[in-house]
């Protein structure tokens, strides 16, 4: 099983480590330190790394490394798996996961970690466990605990470890009774220099926020379930349910939690909310070329699209960018050639543009590459896939609680090619 | 220092209040780093409080200073035991896991019997934190652990009533399994199998994967047990653990092996095995990383389940190169006539981008389409054709590289784009692309004006060229000489003196003398061999060899399964481990697929391999009567083409070689059969030797091949007193007829002379019948008498019957005798396992014919048989049962192709033979008959 962890900066330094078993030294992540060099960019590092006696599994989050050690055959998506729900954590005690966050709370991490595995087994790794367990630090208690070296260990005993909904605490109480659902889309899509789609897909998830006193029993239905064919549940997702009448029945835990994740895959028709028109040329034996950018919207029914944000990688030749924006505002740096351009919301009725000139290198060739085109944004309101979620019923208890439904649909690998 | 000594006082304090804070100085102390063990037994005194609080942070303190202080911590060992029966279960359980954690061998004794309630402990919640005490206890010291009966006691917790008991038990037991492969210790049957799948609905996302980790080692009786297995894993591919699901695909990869595929549901589970793997791609590359590379293995086992998916693998711009470069191999392998319009746009854009490795890669993908799908060689071809012209170096290369496989695809077919590749001739700087370019003037001179000056201008810095490119230049010459003598006689006499002479490299000497000989002693050879029609290379080469895919396919998510190595590569030390196979489906037998499992594709590596082309030799043996025999020696120089080269060479080479005297006399050895055994490996041993080998334990050393003992063939009364016993023998790849002249007459016999039939093989002898004195009556004498091939055909009946004159002074005599085809074995019969499977597909099974060996009581019967040339390429043990593949190669080109089943503790074996001419068959079967058992 898992047996060591490291956590790894950007500039290979290693700043904490936690052993579950015997130690092993620090002198194993060289052989990560040889792989970082190699990588030409920190996300290039792979993530199985083998050494004579051990092997390095990392995961790069919030630009930290999180390399555990292994000895023997584990399989790997349980060692990725695992560092995620660490991550996880960590955001959720601290707010971010950073190497001076990390810094900061060094004894709660120890005893975060200290839980999480036991000889490298999983132990408790549910939030709701972890936090009766290991009181997240706050400002104050951050402070009473400087002054006074005392601890953030709980005095009570897990008492959800032995639940047979391992995922919800007991005794839950609120004066408010609510329950929030985000539906939330991203929509991953490559299209082609004329405008074609050749790819597009949705990731959608719904998040919860549930706070409801005692040991509620929700049922959640759609409007049109079929859109769902490729799902992930939350543990307390009553699969049989869903096979049989496809609701989503469960008992929640308490508090944030994904209740599901699913996938519309490119086999179904999936709309595109906006297009780009775009040309971008570079002329034989001319140290200028031409950038011309107009974005609008469309498939959107409606809503507006908001937050944009245009970025490119320009070629190697580029020495810089001459552009006029019609709204927001550009920067292009010329040592990395990243062009961004933050766009805002498009107005359709006056489409947003960005055109001028490129300088390139007196003499150069015609740079080869053409630049791919990353496009971001936000449509509230909206899930891009069509579902709706039909209703919200809640059993076993006898309060009325506040329900609430969100949409939203976001760009997530948007590229489009020039 | 002063903070100790404070900090020690406190603890030492009368005031419950005091203490506890001072222990909580301490643990901050601790975590930061600062060295606090000095404190340790006042710490240990603090152990014996009611303070839940108090008592976790002591523990922590001993888990961390335990192991530098060993006697210290023994007088923790009381506490633990009180904690062990407090009410509390959670205090139980707390105690039990710290134990665990104190790595100090004197202490692990005393806490065997605490451990032991606590593995029967009423509370399934100490139950489960003391099943991985035994684990940890184990890496401790495992003796103590099995002296102790825990391991029972831990397999008896896989039938607990409780899941989370049930999966930290498998969990424990699996780890504990590593490092006993043998112990049995996850014996599984179907009651076990039912309660790990009740806990498998109820237990963390963890312990699901350590209970399909184990499920998936189980085997079903049938196929029934295996659907209700499968239809209960099913659900777990909805997981949102990844791992969770990537194990459930295992299982079920693994199970529906067994499942009919006719059954309905066999469909259904195809159906539901694809959205849970593209959904993985959708997570976080690292997680993307490792199920592509699981993905890779799937789509090579059952690629009808992702085949209309191809569009998640298009590679997004961002992804990470070590994710870009596994979705590119998945696309080629999902390449098919549908979709391949898409993935060539799709990698003709890649080949565009940044990052240089991929973009290689890219264009390599290109070319391994135009061989994987016919339909679209023309338009990759020209796809190519277009990254040419952008001149971008590594391109250019790369694109040179694969048209060179595509001509060898497809020859006579593109052959119109030689111009532009020559065009870029001067760019090439990598050896891989100098040494294809090379391959392609040479293959083609004939079709290039200026052949020679382009090879003429790599001759110029030769010696700075890698062997790659210098055996290719080598080669590349002698093929344009052979197709336009006139000009380039100087030429290849430059490349000859710079491959023998000035090389140091023995790979390129050895060509370079070997092509120098055939040159000068006969070019008609010399052009037969160098300019042989090249064999068409095959479809996919980097295949996994099917063997090890099956075991990878049963070890799906485990880093056996990212590294495509087999798991024995992955553990420590010699510690073994148990080979997994896919069970057999049910109702075909496993042999329907076991030439593909018996074959083997090279790994990536591998050269490409070849199909031999048997269309002429099948001729030869089906139209025996009708057309003259065919001979492999030098025709009659009758054409003007080739007496005109031989002129040439006449010329111009010999004196050249006589010039080199040390070379001729060490060629010179090419032309008579050696005088010991070097030229095949396998040439027979004296007997001495032979017994010495044989003793070494076969460890693949040939063992010379059969020859049955002598027959009496002519009998005295029929011949006038002249007695003929014989029989056949092939020793360094030479067929002897062994014959005793015995004189039973009364007078002298004198002037003895052989002659043939026509027969099946051509067989005839290759000398006169050497009787050097004349034989007196009651003398008898041994007479060897090599055999050739190149006789003229006709088809006997049996088709191993051989018809033979005698003459001596007194009359001519005639008889027939029967000779073992085995004799007809050539040494290089030895088939690239990849032929062997595309062959063994190819032949229809109408070709097939099964024989039974009774009797047979052998150990090394693959080293016997080889002996006789008939060569094992593949074996592999299926339930006990050790299946051989095998390929001969008889002197007529006739390839036959076997499979031979032995049972382990059965002393009768089955060979099913497979050939394009299954008149062969018989004889072959009787030759395996006649080998194994003698």
């Amino acid at each position: 099983m898992i047996h060591s962890l490291f956590l790894v900066n950007a500039s290979g330094d290693i700043f904490l480590e936690k052993h579950w078993k015997s130690v092993v030294s620090r002198s194993v992540c060289d052989y990560f330190f040889e792989a970082q060099e190699r990588a030409t960019e920190p996300e290039n590092v792979p993530p199985v790394i083998p050494t004579p006696h051990h092997y390095l599994i990392s995961v790069l989050r919030h630009r930290i490394y999180f390399v555990a050690v292994i000895q023997s055959e584990v399989p790997p998506l349980f060692v990725i798996e695992f560092l995620h729900r660490v991550v996880d954590t960590f955001q959720d005690y601290f707010g971010v996961c950073t190497e001076a966050a990390i810094k900061d709370n060094v004894v709660v991490v120890y005893e975060l970690l200290e839980e999480m595995l036991d000889n490298g087994f999983p132990l408790a790794t549910e939030s709701n466990i972890l936090k009766e367990l290991i009181k997240p630090p706050t400002i104050l208690r951050t402070m009473v605990n400087t002054i006074t070296g005392s601890t953030n260990v709980g005095e009570q005993l897990p008492t959800g470890q032995l639940s047979v909904v391992p995922w919800r605490r007991t005794g839950v109480k609120y004066t408010n009774n609510e329950a929030y659902f985000d539906v939330v889309e991203e929509i991953d899509a490559i299209i082609d220099k004329s405008g074609s789609t050749i790819t597009a897909e949705i990731q959608g998830v719904i998040d919860a926020c549930v706070k409801l006193t005692g040991m509620p029993d929700l049922t959640l239905s759609f409007m049109n379930p079929r859109l769902l064919d490729d799902v992930s549940f939350h543990p307390c997702v009553r699969f049989k349910r869903w096979e049989a009448e496809r609701i989503l029945s469960f008992i929640p835990p308490d508090g944030n939690f994904r209740l599901l994740s699913y996938h519309v895959s490119s086999q179904n028709l999936v709309a595109i909310p906006v297009y780009v028109k775009h040309n971008i040329t570079f002329r034989e034996g001319s140290s200028q070329g031409r950038f011309d950018l107009t974005l609008g919207p469309k498939q959107t029914m409606g809503k507006a699209v908001e937050s944009v944000l245009v970025s490119s990688q320009l070629p190697r030749g580029v020495l810089n960018a001459n552009l006029n924006p019609s709204q927001g505002t550009y920067t292009f740096d010329p040592v990395t050639k990243m062009l961004s351009w933050d766009v805002g919301k498009i107005n359709p009725q006056k489409l947003p543009s960005l055109k001028g000139t490129m300088s390139l290198q007196a003499g150069a060739s015609k740079p080869d590459e053409n630049p791919t085109i990353n496009i971001q944004f936000k449509i509230q309101q909206m899930a891009i896939s069509g579902l709706k979620v039909n209703r919200l019923d809640m059993y076993g208890e006898k309060y009325k609680p506040f329900k609430g439904i969100k949409y939203m649909t976001k760009a997530g690998k948007f590229q489009v090619r020039t | 220092n002063s903070e100790i000594f404070e900090l020690k006082a406190e603890l030492n304090s009368d005031k419950k209040e005091k203490k506890k804070e001072a222990v909580k100085k301490v643990i901050a102390s601790m975590t930061v780093g600062k060295d606090v063990s000095a404190l340790f037994p006042d710490v240990v005194n603090c152990m014996q409080t009611d303070n839940l609080e108090l008592k976790k942070l002591v523990y922590l303190y001993l888990m961390n200073y335990a192991k530098s202080q060993p006697d210290m911590a023994i007088m923790a060992v009381n506490t633990f035991v009180k904690d062990c029966e407090d009410p509390n279960p959670l205090i139980r359980a707390l105690a039990v896991r710290t134990m665990g954690c104190i790595r100090v061998d004197k202490i692990t004794e005393y806490l065997c019997e605490p451990l032991r309630k606590c593995l029967k402990d009423e509370d399934p919640y100490v139950r489960k934190t003391a099943a991985v005490c035994v684990a940890k206890l184990h890496d401790i010291n495992a003796q103590l652990v099995e002296d102790q009966g825990f391991l029972d006691t831990l397999k008896d917790l896989i039938s607990d009533s409780n899941p989370m008991v049930v999966a930290n038990a498998v969990a424990a037991l699996s780890e504990i399994a590593e490092s006993h492969p043998n112990s049995n210790l996850l014996d599984l049957n179907p009651q076990t199998i039912n309660k790990l799948l009740t806990a498998l609905n109820e237990c963390t996302e963890w312990g699901q994967i350590f209970i399909l980790d184990c499920l998936a080692n189980y085997t079903p009786r049938d196929d029934r047990e295996s659907q209700s297995i499968c239809e209960r894993v099913t659900p777990r591919l909805s997981h949102a653990n990844s791992a969770v699901v990537l194990s459930a695909v295992k299982v079920l990869m693994k199970f529906m092996e067994m499942l009919p595929k006719d059954l309905d549901y066999y469909g259904t589970l195809l159906k539901k095995l694809a959205p849970p793997l593209v959904t993985l791609l959708s997570a976080e590359p690292e997680l993307q990383y490792v199920a592509l590379r699981n993905i890779n293995l799937i789509v090579q086992r059952r690629p009808e389940i992702l085949k209309h998916e191809m569009k998640v693998f298009f590679v997004k711009y961002n992804d990470p190169i070590y994710v870009k470069l596994e979705k590119l191999d998945i696309m080629i392998r999902l390449a098919s006539q549908a979709n391949i319009a898409q993935v060539l746009a799709e990698l003709k854009e890649y080949a565009t981008e940044v990052d240089v490795d991929f973009v290689r890669k890219a264009v390599r993908a290109i070319g391994r389409c135009a061989i994987k799908v016919e339909q679209s060689a023309e338009r990759c071809v020209s796809t190519l054709l277009d990254l040419i012209q952008t001149k971008v170096n590594y391109v250019v290369q790369e694109a040179i590289v694969v048209i060179k496989d595509i001509f060898r695809k497809y020859p006579n077919k593109y052959e119109s784009v030689i111009a532009t590749l020559c065009e870029n001739l001067d760019s090439l700087d990598e050896p891989e692309a100098r040494a294809a370019m090379i391959w392609i003037v040479g293959e083609y001179a004939e079709r290039i004006d200026n052949a020679d000056e382009l090879l003429e201008s790599f001759l110029e810095g030769f010696h700075d060229e890698s062997t790659q490119v210098q055996l290719q230049l080598l080669t590349g010459i002698v093929k344009l000489f052979l197709k336009k003598p006139t000009e380039t006689q100087e030429l290849v006499q430059q490349v000859l003196s710079l491959a023998t002479q000035d090389s140091d490299n023995p790979d390129l000497r050895d060509r370079g003398y070997i092509y120098w000989r055939l040159l000068s002693t006969d070019p008609v050879a010399a052009k037969e061999v160098v300019l042989a029609e090249k064999p068409l290379i095959s479809e996919e080469t980097d295949l996994i060899e099917p063997t090890l895919l099956e075991e990878l396919i049963c070890h799906i998510g485990t880093l056996a399964s990212v590294y495509h190595k087999p798991p024995s590569a992955f553990v420590e030390g010699s510690r073994g481990v148990q080979h997994k196979r896919l069970p057999g489906s049910a109702g075909s037998g496993e042999s329907v697929d076991s030439p593909d499992t018996g074959s083997a594709a090279g790994v990536s590596e591998a050269p490409p391999a070849v199909i031999p082309s048997q269309g002429d030799l099948l001729g030869d043996l089906l139209n025996l009567d009708l057309t003259p025999p065919t001979t492999t020696g030098p025709p009659p120089p009758t054409s003007g083409m080739q007496m005109g080269a031989m002129d040439l060479l006449g010329g111009g080479l010999d004196s050249l070689v006589s010039l080199l005297y040390t070379v001729d006399s060490m060629a010179a050895g090419f032309g008579a059969p050696p005088a010991v055994m070097p030229t095949s490996f396998n040439a027979p041993v004296s007997g001495g030797l032979d017994d010495l080998f044989d003793l070494g334990g076969g460890v693949g050393m040939p063992m010379g091949s059969y020859s049955p003992p002598k027959t009496v063939w002519l009998p005295a009364m029929k011949a006038k007193g002249l007695e003929i016993s014989g029989t056949f023998a092939r020793r360094s790849g030479v067929i002897q007829m062994e014959m005793t002249l015995t004189n039973k007459a009364m007078s002298v016999m004198t002037d003895f002379a052989i002659q043939f039939n026509r027969n099946s093989f051509g067989l005839a002898p290759a000398g006169p019948l050497q009787v050097l004195t004349p034989l007196s009556p009651n003398q008898s004498i041994e007479v060897s008498l090599p055999l050739n091939t190149v006789g003229p055909v006709m088809k006997m009946e049996p088709l191993n019957n051989l018809q033979v004159a005698v003459k001596n002074n007194i009359d001519v005599f005639y008889f027939s005798c029967q000779y073992p085809i085995s004799m007809l074995f050539v040494e290089d019969g030895k088939m690239e396992r990849q032929v062997f499977l595309a062959t063994w597909k190819d032949i229809p099974n109408d070709n097939e014919s099964q024989f039974q060996i009774k009797d047979c009581h052998l150990n090394a019967a693959s080293n016997k048989l080889q002996g006789s040339n008939i060569f094992t390429i593949a074996k592999r043990t299926v339930e006990g049962q050790d299946m051989l593949y095998q390929s001969i190669k008889l002197t007529n080109g006739i390839w036959v192709l076997a499979e031979l089943r032995v049972q382990a503790g059965n002393p009768n074996y089955t060979v099913s033979l497979k050939c394009r001419a299954p008149e062969v068959s018989q004889s072959v079967f009787q030759s395996y008959e006649a080998v194994l058992k003698n």
